[in-house]
């Protein structure tokens, strides 16, 4: 029985221990411990809960990218279209130009040829002429050498103009 | 590791060495017959558990043997401060207690001590400081098991202002790292677990309560399972002042509806109130009782079991020396496997302990809602009667 009888001293000193490790661990050590138990837990909360928010909002955020990606996909085969459109009216138009800028030089040299072939060929004409003249001015000189032949030669300019 | 394995064998030689010496003691007396008696009795484990487990003014740790074949303990002594009505408060070192001599008290043989400043320490089941004229004497003594309390104290306060000054240098929302993880864990469990199933909304309140319950009664039993310890949390005076400061709390919060279904159970017919009333008053009171008991023999238990198997050694050693060297191997086995046994009833008592706390207060200050409903005595899941 001596083992169940409580002893005086011990249970003083135990309560006193006790009672002062209570109050120095409430004020030193739960109080901050849960508090910050309690605000980390919160924080955590809140950042899952924040979390959820942001992705909620990336994926809307998605879908209007997805949105803008099409749309911006379909606006860049219009501009690719009309770029194209664009190109083949310059080149056609340039093409047409060029065309019409060669005719033109092509007629240009067709005058000019035929001016020099007309200068040319007017020229050949004088030269001949002159030559024609020279060579009658020869005979004439021969063959009108003498009174006679002159005075024959004079009948023959008469009756042609008689017959006139 | 290491450390441990030299503990133990400390223990080992604190345990023999402390045998040989109750029997040199005993030898040392002037009675020849009673000499041989005792030397025919061999090794008596009784004797060393109960020195073991029981309180004292001193803390033995190993006695040396001299050339001439005597022994003298060396202990620690501790400080004696005693107060008697009438003689005042004194105060000296139980060094001066010394020269105990078996006296024959009634059909017990107990050791006494020599006088000194008019006390004297008696030895039987357990320590006892008398006055020499017999008068009442308050011992306030910082025996054994206050020194090993102190030092439990010391230990867990610092251990959990460390933990909190972590909490307050490194901010709320870092990981925690060490012995703040362990810890984290433990007052989560006992938060989530313990203490806002039973205490309901204002459970904050009674978490320091808790706590401290848990912590203090864990590290004390640690501490005794530590070779060369104190049976702290083994001895009924601690759990017994636990039990009340439990009581007191949930006395203080106990609010009209707890005592209104106590002394007048509703829905309940008149001649089974009789009946009803006198066992839930006494049913209040077996609580603490019930508290106190259950820490108190679960921890004396262990280490008596401890002590047994570690004494089969040289009992066995005492018929035969080479039957004790044998036994060596079983023996420790089997106490390193109490070892492992211990260190789980430490915590699970320690456990229990703030669970049924908790429990009760949670109990007291139950709030009126069973009427509502039109049930009585409804039992939540994890209420324990007892």
């Amino acid at each position: 029985m001596d083992l169940l009888t409580p002893e005086f001293g011990l249970f003083f000193w135990t309560l006193i221990a006790f009672l002062a490790v209570f109050f120095i661990l409430r004020k030193f050590a739960w109080k901050p411990i849960l508090n910050m138990l309690g605000e980390r837990e919160k924080g955590i909360a809140d950042s899952i809960a924040a979390a959820e928010r942001v992705t909620k909002e990336m994926g809307q955020m998605q879908s209007e990218n997805e949105k803008l990606m099409v749309q911006a996909r379909e606006e860049r085969s219009l501009m690719l279209k009309e770029a194209k459109e664009i190109k083949d009216r310059i080149v056609n138009e340039a093409k047409e130009q060029a065309k019409a800028e060669a005719n033109k030089i092509i007629i240009d040299a067709q005058q000019q040829i035929q001016q020099q072939k007309m200068l040319a060929l007017t020229e050949v004409k004088n030269e001949i002429g002159n030559l024609a003249v020279e060579v009658a001015e020869k005979i004439l000189r021969k063959n009108l050498a003498t009174a006679d032949e002159q005075n024959g030669y004079m009948n023959m300019l008469s009756e042609d103009i008689k017959l006139n | 590791m290491m450390s441990y394995k030299r503990l133990f064998a400390a223990l080992l030689l604190a345990l023999s060495v402390s045998v040989v010496n109750a029997q040199t003691e005993v030898s040392a007396a002037p009675d020849p017959d009673k000499e041989a008696k005792q030397e025919k009795k061999g090794f008596n484990a009784t004797e060393v558990i109960f020195g073991h487990i029981s309180d004292s003014h001193e803390w033995h740790l190993f006695s040396t043997r001299h050339a001439d074949g005597t022994e003298s303990p060396v202990s620690l002594p501790l400080p004696v401060i005693i107060y008697a009505p009438g003689k005042g408060l004194s105060v000296f070192s139980a060094a001066h207690f010394e020269n105990f001599h078996e006296v024959e008290a009634g059909d017990k043989k107990i050791r006494v001590s020599d006088s000194y400043n008019g006390y004297h320490l008696e030895r039987g089941m357990k320590e006892k400081l008398v006055a020499d004229d017999g008068s009442k004497v308050y011992d306030f003594s910082l025996t054994k098991n206050i020194l090993s309390m102190l030092v439990g104290v010391v230990l867990l306060l610092w251990l959990m202002m460390a933990a909190a000054k972590k909490y307050t240098a490194k901010g709320t929302m870092t990981a925690p790292s060490g012995f703040q993880n362990f810890l984290e864990v433990v007052i989560i469990f006992m938060r989530d677990e313990v203490v806002k199933p039973n205490l309901g909304r204002n459970y904050k309140r009674y978490m320091p309560l808790i706590l401290t319950i848990f912590f203090f009664i864990w590290i004390n039993n640690m501490l005794g399972l530590l070779p060369g310890g104190a049976n702290f949390t083994g001895n009924i005076t601690v759990t017994l002042c636990l039990a009340i400061v439990s009581f007191i709390v949930m006395m203080a919060k106990s609010n009209k509806h707890f005592w209104g279904h106590l002394f007048n159970p509703p829905n309940v017919p008149l001649g089974i109130k009789f009946l009803l009333v006198p066992i839930e008053i006494m049913s209040m009171f077996i609580k603490p009782i019930a508290l106190t008991i259950r820490l108190f023999a679960n921890m004396l238990a262990g280490h008596i079991v401890i002590l047994s198997v570690i004494s089969m050694i040289f009992i066995f050693g005492t018929l035969n020396k080479w039957i004790g060297v044998g036994f060596v191997p079983v023996s420790l086995a089997f106490s390193v496997f109490m070892f492992m046994l211990e260190l789980l009833v430490a915590a699970i008592q320690a456990f229990i302990f703030a669970n049924l706390t908790a429990v009760f207060i949670g109990q007291a200050i139950e709030e009126n809602h069973s009427n509502e409903t039109g049930q009585e005595y409804h039992v939540n899941e994890n209420e324990i009667i007892a």
